[in-house]
C-alpha cells in the first residue's frame, strides 16, 4: 500500500531532536599536541607577505624586528632580550593558532586526495557504441563515460542510462552503498566514488580540477577561504584601532621628552604591542577556519564563508515536512471501531490483515496493535492454510483468508468496493469516521471482514505523519532566537495545517510547487529577511540559488548541488538548524574575543604607564594598583600576559564560545558579562601573577 | 546652606528644567525638519541664494552644500576682520592680522569659537554682531542639519535622499535658534546683561586709575553663544564677565541654554526614526556621562587638599565668588562635554584632576550631550561602533535601527573616530617637539603640557574653551589650531553624510527576537563603556603626563 517510497538515503534516522547538552554546537576536539605539530607551519607563516594580511599582527612583526635590532645593539641588556623574545613568541603564537586550525582540515584533505587517484575513463565515442580509454583529467563537459562494477567514476556528472549501486564512502564517510539511476532526483554521481554493481553511462558536467572533490579539498584545506563581509568589517575596525594606538604611542615620545622621561624604543614597542588588539588579531583567521571546519565535521560543505555567516543572520527557515519535521512515513496511531464492534476486535483484524503488508505503514499497524492491545505479532508461517493477499498498487488492499474468514484493510474506496461486492453493508458511521481523520490531517484506512455474518466494515485505522520527537521544543527555541519556521509540504492545506500545529512551526506552505517556494522566498527577502532552505531535486535548484542559505542534499541532483551554497553529505535536512547555530556561533566567537581583547587593554595601561613615568612623576605610582615589583618587571609581565593569552584562547577560538539558543538580550548579557567584564578583570590578575613569577628569577627586579 | 548643597540643588534644578523642555522642544524640532511648508521670509532667503528648498539631495550634494556654505562663510568672516580698519562702527579698532583673522574665521565657522584675541580690545560692533554673531547662528544650524541628515539616513530606506541642506539650514536658524534666542536674550537683559551699541566708557576705579568698558549687543550674542554651543565671548573673560553673565540665575540659565538643544535632539531623533525609545537610550547614555562627570568635577573641586583651599571651601582660585565652586563645576563640565567652550571660571586654575575631567570631556568627542547636532551624530557613530561589537556577540550581522552595519558603514565610522585623535595627538606632539611653540606656555612641567594638549583638544573637537595661560596668538598656534578646527569640523561631516547616504539606500531589516535591542539599559550601559574605554585608551598616556601627573602628585 505504500504510496510513499523512502526517497532519502537509508541513514536518515539519525538522532535529530535534542541531543545531550554536550552535543550542542559543540566543538571539535582540541588536542594540545596539535600546537606542537603545527609549530613548523607557524614559523613558516612569519613571511611578511603572509603576515601583512593581518594588519594587527603585521605591526607586531615589525615591532619584533625593531626590538631584535635594538637588543643586538645592546647585548648586555637582559630586558631588551626578554621583550624581544616575547614579541616574537606573540607573533608565532598568532600563526600557531591559524596553523592549528588549518591542520585539522589537512588530515581530511589527505583522505580525499586518496579518493582522487588518477582514474582512466572509458569514454563513449560519437557513435555511442565504441569506447576509448582516456585519462580522467582529459574529460570535458558533455563527454559520456561508461562505468561498470568496480570502476571509479572519473568525474562529476549525471547518470543518463542505467542504474547502479555506488559506494560514496570516500566523500560522505557512509559505508552503505546508494542507488544512482538515470532520470529523477538521484541521477548525480560524484567523481572519485566507486560503482559496486551494474553499468551506468554518465554525462560529465564539470571540468577536471573543478570537481566536487577538488572543491572539497580546497575548502577543508582553507586554500579557498576568502574573508567574509563581517570579517572584513571587523578587520577594518581593528586596523583603525591599531592606527589610533600607534598614534598614541608615537606621539608619546615628545611628551615624554618634555617630561624628562625619554623612553627607550623597546619600551615604546612593548607598549604598542600591548595596546593594539593582538588577541583578536591573532585569533581572527583561526576562528573563521574553525567555523568552516565545524561544518565539515558535521559533513556539511559550505561553498563560501559568506554562506556560513549568512546562516547566522537567517530569519526564515523553510523546512521540508518529510524527513525534517516528520519521520517521513505515516504511521498508525489509533484504531477507531464502528458501532457494534469492539476496538480489540478491530485491532485483531487490522493486525491480521496487515501481516502481509511489508510497507512501513503496514508494519506500524502491527506494532500499534501489539503495543496498545497486547496482541502478539503473528508470523505468516504460524497460520496454517492461510491465503495471504499482499498489498499491490492496483488493489490498494492487503489481507488474509484463513478458516473461511477473510480480513482486508486498505484505502477507503477499495475496501468499500470489496464489501459491497460481497453484498455486505457499509456501516453508516464508517464514512464519518474516515472523514474526521482526513480533516485532522491523517489518512484513514478501512478494515473489513467477511465471515459467517457476511461482509462488513469493522472500523478505521488512523494513519498519520509522526512528528519527530523534540521538534516542537526545537522550533520554540528558534522562535526565541527570532527565527521563523515555515513547513513546506505537498500535502493538502488541511493535512498541512494539522501537522504544522502539531509540530509548532510558525507557518506552512501546502501543495507547494517549486514556483510557490520561489515566490515565498522572494516575498520574505523583499521584507529584508534572510532565508535558508534545503532541497534535492532539480526543480529545487532555482529556489536554492535564490535562498541566502541553500543547503543541497548530497543525494540530490547535480543541478541542485550546483545551485545551493552548501552541500550536506549526510543528506539530513534537519541539519539546517545546526547550520544556523554554527553560523551564529562563529559571529559570537568573533565578537566575544574582540570585546575581550579591547577590555584587556585597561589593565595593561595600569601596568605600563606607571612603570614608564613614575620616576619623573611619583604621583603616577598610585596607578600601579597591581603593586608590580619594578618598572621592568611590570612591562615584561604585560607583554608576557599579552602573548600567553593568545595561546590560552586558541582552544576557545577553535571550539567556538558556548552557544545556547536564547534571545539576543540574554545572549548579550551573558557574553558581555563573561568576555567584557572578564576581559577587564582577568589581565589584572594575570599580570600580577606573572610579575610575581618573574621576580623569582634571580637577577631580575 | 553649604556650598556643596547649593551646588547639588542647582544641578537638580537644571535637570528639572531640561526635563520640562525636553519633550516639547524635541517634538517641535522633529516637526520643523519634517514639515513640507516654507514660510514667507524663508522663501525670500531661498530666492536670494537661488536654492530650491523642496529638492531632495543625495549625500554628495548635501555635502557640497555644507562645504560651499562654510567656505563662503570663512572667506566672508576673514574679509570682514581684515577690513575692520575701514568699516564704520568699529570703535576705532584696526584690521586683524592675517593669521589671527584666519584663526578666528575658521574658529567661528567651525562652531569652535576658539579666541586668540581679546574681544573688547580687538573687535568692533560690525565684526562682533555682523560677523561673529551671525556665524554663531548659522554654524550651529549647519551642525544640526548634518545631524538631521544622518537621522534621515536611518529613517529612510531604498533611497539615497537625505533632505535639502538649504531648507535644513534656514529652518534650523529661523524656526529654532532665532525664536529661542529672542526669548533668551530678554531673560539675560532682565538679569542685567547689557545690550547696546555704545562706545567705550572710561570708568574710574575704586583704588584709583581708570578702566575702559565697552558697550555692545552682548545679551543677544551671549544667548546664541550658549544655545548654539558656540562659546565665543563678547569679552575676553567670557561668561565670567558680569556684562555677559551677571548673576547666579543668569549663570544657571546659560548652562540650561548650552544643554537645551543637544539633549532635546535625542527626542527629535527618536521621533524621526519612529521609535522614541531609541532616542531615550541615547539620552540615557549622554545623561549618565554628563551627570557622572559633573559629580566627579564637584568632588575633585570641593575636596581639594591644602589648607588655604580648604579654608576657602575648596578650589576657589580662578572661580567667580558670585557663582562659587558648585555652579562653576557644573558650567565647566557642561561646556566641555558640549562643543561650547564658554567659560565662567578659569579652567587652568582647576585642580589637576579637574583639568583632566575637562580634557577627557572634550576627548570623548563632545557627545554627552555634545554640540548642537554634532553631539547627536558623534554619539550615533559611537552607537554604531558599539552595536557592531555587541551585535557580533548575539550572533548576527550587526544592525542598528534596522540598518545593517557592514563593511562600508564600519569603514566610515572608523574613519570618523580616527580624525580627532589624529589631529590632537599629532599637533600636540609637533608643538612639543618643535623648539618655539613651547615658549607660549605660562607654566613649567605637567601643567604647561596640559595647556598645549588642551589647546589642540579644544580646537580639533571644536570646543573653543582655553586652558588659560597659553599664549595662543602666535603664527604657529593661530595656523595649526585653525587647521585643526577646520579639519576637526568638516572631515567628520564628510564621513557622517557618506554614512547617512549609505544607510538611506539600504532596505530595512525587520526586528525579531534575535535582534540586539538598542533601546534597553543594557545597550546604553555598553555604549557608555565603549565610549569611555575607546577614548580612555587613546588619550591615557597623554593624560597621564598632564592632568594625572599633576592631580595625583599631592
Amino acid at each position: 500500500m505504500s504510496t510513499i517510497t523512502p526517497t532519502r538515503a537509508p541513514h536518515e534516522d539519525q538522532p535529530t531532536g535534542h541531543k545531550p547538552a554536550a552535543g550542542r554546537v559543540g566543538g571539535g576536539l582540541f588536542d594540545p599536541k596539535a600546537l606542537l605539530r603545527s609549530f613548523p607551519d607557524a614559523v613558516r607563516k612569519l613571511d611578511p607577505r603572509i603576515m601583512v594580511k593581518s594588519p594587527v599582527m603585521f605591526v607586531v612583526l615589525v615591532g619584533s624586528v625593531v626590538t631584535t635590532f635594538l637588543a643586538v645593539s645592546d647585548p648586555t641588556d637582559w630586558f631588551g632580550w626578554a621583550i624581544t623574545a616575547w614579541l616574537w613568541l606573540t607573533t608565532v603564537f598568532a600563526n600557531l593558532a591559524e596553523a592549528v586550525a588549518e591542520g585539522r582540515g589537512k588530515a581530511q584533505a589527505d583522505t580525499l586526495r586518496k579518493a582522487k587517484t588518477d582514474t582512466v575513463a572509458r569514454r563513449l565515442a560519437q557513435d555511442g557504441k565504441s569506447e576509448e580509454q582516456v585519462p580522467g583529467t582529459d574529460l570535458g563537459i558533455g563527454d559520456l563515460v561508461v562505468c561498470e562494477a568496480g570502476d571509479i567514476i572519473p568525474g562529476d556528472g549525471d547518470v543518463i542510462e542505467g542504474v547502479a549501486s555506488v559506494d560514496e564512502s570516500a566523500i560522505t564517510g557512509e559505508s552503505a552503498p546508494v542507488i544512482r539511476e538515470s532520470g529523477g532526483d538521484r541521477s548525480a554521481v560524484t567523481g572519485g566514488t566507486k560503482v559496486l554493481s551494474d553499468r551506468i553511462v554518465v554525462k560529465i558536467t564539470t571540468k577536471p580540477g573543478e570537481t566536487f572533490i577538488d572543491r572539497m579539498i580546497a575548502l577543508v584545506e582553507g586554500a579557498a577561504r576568502q574573508k567574509t563581509p563581517n570579517e572584513i568589517a571587523l578587520n577594518i575596525l581593528l586596523a583603525s584601532l591599531t592606527i589610533v594606538f600607534l598614534l598614541a604611542v608615537v606621539t608619546l615620545q615628545p611628551f615624554a621628552i618634555y617630561a624628562d622621561a625619554k623612553q627607550s624604543m623597546i619600551v615604546l614597542t612593548a607598549l604598542l604591542v600591548c595596546l593594539i588588539p593582538t588577541t583578536i588579531g591573532a585569533l581572527l583567521s583561526a576562528i573563521g577556519i574553525a567555523g568552516m571546519d565545524r561544518l565539515v565535521q558535521r559533513n556539511v560543505l559550505a561553498m563560501s564563508g559568506r554562506a556560513v555567516e549568512a546562516a547566522g543572520d537567517v530569519s526564515t527557515l523553510l523546512l521540508d515536512k518529510t524527513g525534517t519535521i516528520t519521520l517521513g512515513n505515516r504511521q498508525a496511531s489509533e484504531f477507531v471501531a464502528v458501532k457494534g464492534t469492539t476496538a480489540a476486535e478491530l485491532a485483531d483484524a487490522a493486525q491480521l490483515s496487515s501481516l502481509a503488508d511489508e510497507t512501513p505503514e503496514g508494519r506500524s499497524i502491527v506494532v500499534l496493535a501489539k503495543e496498545k492491545y497486547g496482541l502478539r505479532e503473528r508470523h505468516q508461517g504460524e497460520l496454517a492454510r492461510a491465503t495471504w493477499v499482499a498489498f499491490t498498487a492496483q488493489t490498494r488492499m492487503s489481507g488474509v483468508d484463513v478458516d473461511g474468514r477473510k480480513t482486508r484493510k486498505g484505502a477507503a474506496g477499495s475496501v468499500i468496493a470489496w464489501v459491497t461486492e460481497r453484498g455486505g453493508q457499509v456501516a453508516a458511521d464508517a464514512d464519518v469516521l474516515a472523514d474526521r481523520i482526513s480533516e485532522a490531517g491523517g489518512t484513514p484506512l478501512l478494515v473489513a471482514v467477511e465471515d459467517e455474518k457476511g461482509a462488513r466494515i469493522l472500523g478505521v485505522i488512523h494513519l498519520k505523519d509522526v512528528v519527530k520527537e523534540g521538534m516542537r521544543e526545537r522550533f520554540d527555541e528558534l522562535r526565541r532566537m527570532g527565527i521563523k519556521t515555515v513547513m513546506i509540504t505537498g500535502d493538502n492545506p488541511l493535512t498541512a495545517k494539522a501537522i504544522a500545529e502539531e509540530a509548532g512551526v510558525d507557518d506552512f506552505l501546502a501543495e507547494a510547487t517549486p514556483e510557490d517556494k520561489m515566490a515565498l522566498i522572494k516575498r520574505e527577502q523583499a521584507g529584508g529577511k534572510l532565508v535558508a532552505m534545503t532541497g534535492d531535486g532539480t526543480n529545487d535548484a532555482p529556489a536554492l540559488a535564490q535562498a541566502d542559505v541553500g543547503v543541497a542534499m548530497n543525494t540530490g541532483t547535480s543541478a541542485a548541488k550546483e545551485a545551493g551554497n552548501m552541500v550536506d553529505l549526510d543528506s539530513n535536512p534537519t541539519k539546517l538548524i545546526e547550520i544556523v547555530e554554527i553560523g551564529k556561533q562563529l559571529l559570537i566567537t568573533r565578537g566575544a574575543l574582540t570585546t575581550f581583547s579591547i577590555a584587556n587593554d585597561v589593565a595593561k595601561y595600569f601596568a605600563i604607564i606607571p612603570a614608564m613615568f613614575a620616576v619623573v612623576y611619583p604621583g603616577l605610582d598610585k596607578l600601579n594598583v597591581m603593586g608590580l615589583h619594578s618598572p621592568n618587571s611590570a612591562i615584561l609581565s604585560a607583554v608576557v600576559f599579552n602573548a600567553l593569552i593568545i595561546i590560552a584562547l586558541v582552544p576557545l577560538a577553535l571550539k567556538g564560545v558556548q552557544y545556547k539558543p536564547t534571545s539576543a538580550d540574554r545572549m548579550l548579557r551573558r557574553n558581555l558579562g563573561i568576555y567584557g567584564l572578564g576581559g577587564l578583570i582577568a589581565p589584572f590578575i594575570g599580570i600580577k601573577l606573572i610579575d610575581m613569577l618573574i621576580t623569582l628569577i634571580p637577577g631580575i627586579g | 546652606m553649604s556650598p556643596v548643597t547649593a551646588g547639588v540643588l542647582q544641578l537638580l534644578a537644571l535637570i528639572a528644567a531640561l526635563a520640562l523642555a525636553y519633550r516639547p522642544l524635541g517634538d517641535y524640532m522633529a516637526r520643523v525638519y519634517s514639515s513640507e511648508k516654507h514660510y514667507g521670509p524663508e522663501k525670500w532667503i531661498y530666492k536670494a541664494v537661488g536654492a530650491n528648498p523642496s529638492a531632495e539631495m543625495r549625500w554628495p550634494a548635501y555635502l557640497r552644500g555644507v562645504l560651499a556654505f562654510s567656505a563662503v562663510s570663512v572667506l566672508f568672516l576673514y574679509a570682514l576682520q581684515r577690513a575692520q580698519g575701514i568699516l564704520p562702527g568699529s570703535l576705532g579698532f584696526s584690521a586683524i592680522d592675517p593669521d589671527q583673522a584666519f584663526n578666528t574665521a575658521a574658529s567661528f565657522v567651525a562652531n569652535t569659537n576658539w579666541q586668540s584675541y581679546y574681544g573688547e580690545q580687538a573687535m568692533g560692533h560690525v565684526v562682533q554682531t555682523g560677523g561673529l554673531a551671525v556665524q554663531n547662528f548659522v554654524s550651529a544650524a549647519v551642525g544640526m542639519a548634518v545631524a538631521v541628515a544622518l537621522v534621515r539616513g536611518f529613517a529612510r530606506s531604498r533611497t539615497g535622499e537625505l533632505g535639502n541642506f538649504w531648507a535644513d539650514l534656514v529652518r534650523g536658524t529661523v524656526r529654532i535658534l532665532l525664536p529661542i534666542s529672542v526669548i533668551g536674550a530678554i531673560v539675560l537683559v532682565a538679569c542685567g546683561a547689557i545690550q547696546n551699541f555704545a562706545g567705550i566708557h572710561e570708568v574710574g576705579q575704586f583704588m584709583g586709575g581708570t578702566q575702559q568698558w565697552n558697550g555692545g549687543a552682548v545679551a543677544s550674542q551671549e544667548v546664541i553663544k550658549e544655545l548654539g554651543t558656540n562659546g565665543g565671548g563678547y569679552f575676553n573673560a567670557n561668561s565670567a564677565h558680569p556684562f555677559e553673565n551677571p548673576t547666579p540665575f543668569s549663570n544657571l540659565f546659560e548652562i540650561f541654554l548650552i544643554l537645551l538643544i543637544p539633549f532635546a535632539m535625542t527626542r527629535t531623533f527618536g521621533r524621526m526614526v519612529g521609535n522614541l525609545r531609541q532616542g531615550y537610550a541615547i539620552l540615557a547614555t549622554m545623561g549618565v556621562i554628563w551627570v557622572g562627570f559633573t559629580a566627579l568635577m564637584m568632588w575633585t573641586e570641593f575636596a581639594h587638599h591644602g589648607p588655604a583651599l580648604q579654608a576657602a571651601g575648596g578650589a576657589m582660585e580662578g572661580k567667580e565668588t558670585r557663582f562659587g565652586i558648585g555652579a562653576s563645576a557644573i558650567f565647566s563640565v557642561a561646556t566641555t562635554l558640549t562643543s561650547t567652550g564658554a567659560v565662567n571660571s578659569f579652567h587652568s586654575s582647576y585642580t589637576g584632576l579637574g583639568g583632566g575631567i575637562q580634557l577627557l570631556g572634550m576627548q570623548l568627542g563632545e557627545i554627552a550631550p555634545g554640540g548642537v547636532g554634532s553631539g547627536l551624530y558623534g554619539m550615533l557613530i559611537m552607537a554604531i561602533i558599539a552595536v557592531f561589537i555587541a551585535g557580533l556577540m548575539v550572533g548576527r550581522t550587526p544592525e542598528y535601527l534596522g540598518k545593517k552595519i557592514s563593511t562600508r558603514e564600519i569603514k566610515l565610522a572608523a574613519c570618523y573616530i580616527l580624525i580627532t585623535p589624529a589631529l590632537v595627538l599629532c599637533f600636540t606632539a609637533a608643538a612639543m617637539a618643535l623648539p618655539t611653540p613651547g615658549d607660549s606656555m605660562a607654566n613649567p612641567g605637567a601643567h604647561g603640557f596640559s595647556e598645549i594638549l588642551y589647546a589642540y583638544t579644544s580646537g580639533a573637537n571644536n570646543n573653543g574653551s582655553a586652558f588659560a595661560g597659553l599664549n595662543a596668538d602666535t603664527q604657529w598656534f593661530n595656523s595649526t589650531i585653525g587647521i585643526a578646527m577646520l579639519l576637526g569640523r568638516f572631515l567628520p561631516m564628510v564621513f557622517v553624510l557618506a554614512l547617512a547616504g549609505s544607510l538611506a539606500e539600504q532596505k530595512p531589516v525587520p526586528e525579531t527576537a534575535g535582534t540586539l535591542r538598542t533601546d534597553k539599559p543594557l545597550y546604553a550601559g555598553l555604549l557608555v563603556g565603549t565610549i569611555l574605554i575607546i577614548t580612555g585608551l587613546t588619550y591615557f598616556p597623554a593624560l597621564a603626563l598632564g592632568p594625572l601627573a599633576e592631580g595625583l602628585a599631592s
